[in-house]
């Protein structure tokens, strides 16, 4: 069981930056809207694994992706805030369930996932654009970009994860 | 000692995240105010490879489209070459000549971010070295940046860090092209003193004060032209004639006296001081 996560992990990451890289960085909607979906690898990560490990992979994820793009390190600084901000994201969205033993994502109600994913996908974009353009001067153009680009990006994570998710009973 | 063990330990997860930030945070730093990362790119072998594979898939949905650019090119070159004045027979010999040219494909483009990146499927192996400048049929597309033996990076001229020598079409008024990463199909072109006399639809070509590209390759026409801040100078917006979004076939333009321009001018800033 726990070597078959593993294995499902690998394959999620590897999957999840291809998909990120070959197809979505392509998409170019109205000439800048790319959804960043990668997010999901921390959306679905397990939560009782160890943190260290799973900084680690949120940055090696980011910088994956940062390769392919030309990016530098921006998507790893991203994706390494929000992984390390996730217990506190859950803590928020999910209040104290998520820190007992058998607390499931699967579990939860459809708008504690959506709030979760979102405060995902916000926090990720308003540090990656922050960084890109790397100027307070352009404050509009920033929020004007997170604010379209991250409602890209939760519908395109929201039909992924219904489409691969778990059959429920 | 035990007092910073148990420090360490307790916040090791917070040490971690900001051990990792601060790489990427100085990665991000450094490339935004020198160069772009010479290691961290997608002319790297891993990368290169997987844009390589699928763009050789890819290309097969624009091959008639592609074809058909080419034969205008041809077409264009064929009319020059058959209207010279010249009598005498074209000149082979590739001694005389001062720019090589490296045919070469795009296998990954970018136009969306404020910083492009554009990656090609020649390296080092193919005589491609950092700084040529890269050229379409159309017109300008942007300077080579980073090499590894199969593949290239280029910067686009759709980059914040992109300044390119530009002037107007027959005339000895210079400006640089610079973006402003509002659209992807409009670049900039700064520092055109007031008294130039200027019309809409005037084109836009490389000057002659660059090593890396030759003079009078098109750019685009002027769009939009309005007297900056200071009212000192213009700032005018270009339309490129590429369109930026659909490159494929490239030249990269190899000026075998730039290693001497350079070589003299450093020469001369050192005994000038």
């Amino acid at each position: 069981m726990i070597r078959n996560s593993y294995f499902i992990n690998i394959i999620r990451f590897v999957l999840l930056i291809l998909v990120q890289v070959l197809v979505f960085n392509k998409l170019n909607f109205f000439g800048y809207i790319n959804p960043m979906v990668y997010i999901l690898f921390l959306y679905w990560y397990p939560i009782k694994e160890k943190r260290q490990l799973f900084l680690l992979l949120s940055f090696l994820l980011g910088f994956m992706v940062d390769l392919f793009s030309d990016t530098v390190a921006l998507h790893a600084a991203a994706t390494v805030t929000i992984a390390y901000l996730r217990p506190t994201i859950m803590r928020f969205c999910f209040g104290v369930n998520y820190e007992f033993q058998n607390f499931k994502l699967t579990n939860t109600t459809r708008a504690q996932q959506i709030t979760f994913l979102a405060l995902l996908i916000i926090i990720h974009h308003l540090v990656f654009f922050t960084l890109e353009i790397f100027s307070l001067a352009n404050t509009l153009l920033i929020l004007k970009k997170v604010l379209s680009i991250s409602t890209a990006t939760l519908i395109l994570c929201l039909l992924l994860s219904s489409l691969f998710s778990v059959k429920k009973e | 000692m035990q007092q910073i063990i148990n420090f360490i330990l307790r916040y090791k997860n917070f040490l971690l995240y900001l051990f990792l930030l601060t790489i990427s945070l100085a990665l991000t730093v450094q490339s935004h105010s020198y160069h772009h990362s010479k290691y961290f790119n997608s002319s790297n072998w891993i990368t290169g490879n997987i844009y390589k594979t699928t763009s050789s898939i890819t290309t097969y949905f624009g091959l008639g489209e592609e074809n058909k650019k080419l034969v205008e090119e041809n077409k264009r070159l064929r009319t020059l070459l058959f209207n010279q004045k010249k009598e005498d027979s074209m000149q082979l010999d590739t001694a005389n000549t001062i720019y090589k040219v490296i045919a070469s494909q795009v296998i990954k483009n970018s136009y969306g971010l404020p910083r492009n990146y554009i990656t090609i499927n020649k390296g080092t192996i193919n005589g491609i070295k950092p700084d040529m400048g890269v050229i379409t049929s159309n017109g300008i597309l942007g300077i080579v940046e980073n090499t590894s033996k199969n593949f290239a990076t280029v910067q686009s001229i759709l980059n914040t860090k992109s300044r390119v020598n530009a002037k107007i079409k027959n005339t000895n008024h210079y400006g640089s092209l610079v973006w402003d990463t509002k659209d992807f199909n409009t670049v900039q072109l700064v520092d055109i003193e007031r008294l130039v006399p200027l019309k809409i639809g005037d084109t836009i070509v490389t000057g002659a004060s660059s090593s890396i590209f030759p003079e009078n390759i098109p750019i685009g026409v002027i769009k939009k032209f309005d007297l900056n801040n200071s009212q000192s100078s213009y700032s005018l917006d270009i339309k490129l004639f590429n369109n930026m979004a659909a490159v494929k076939s490239i030249y990269v333009l190899d000026n075998v006296q730039r290693e001497e321009i350079i070589e003299l001018e450093a020469k001369t800033n050192n005994d000038s001081q």
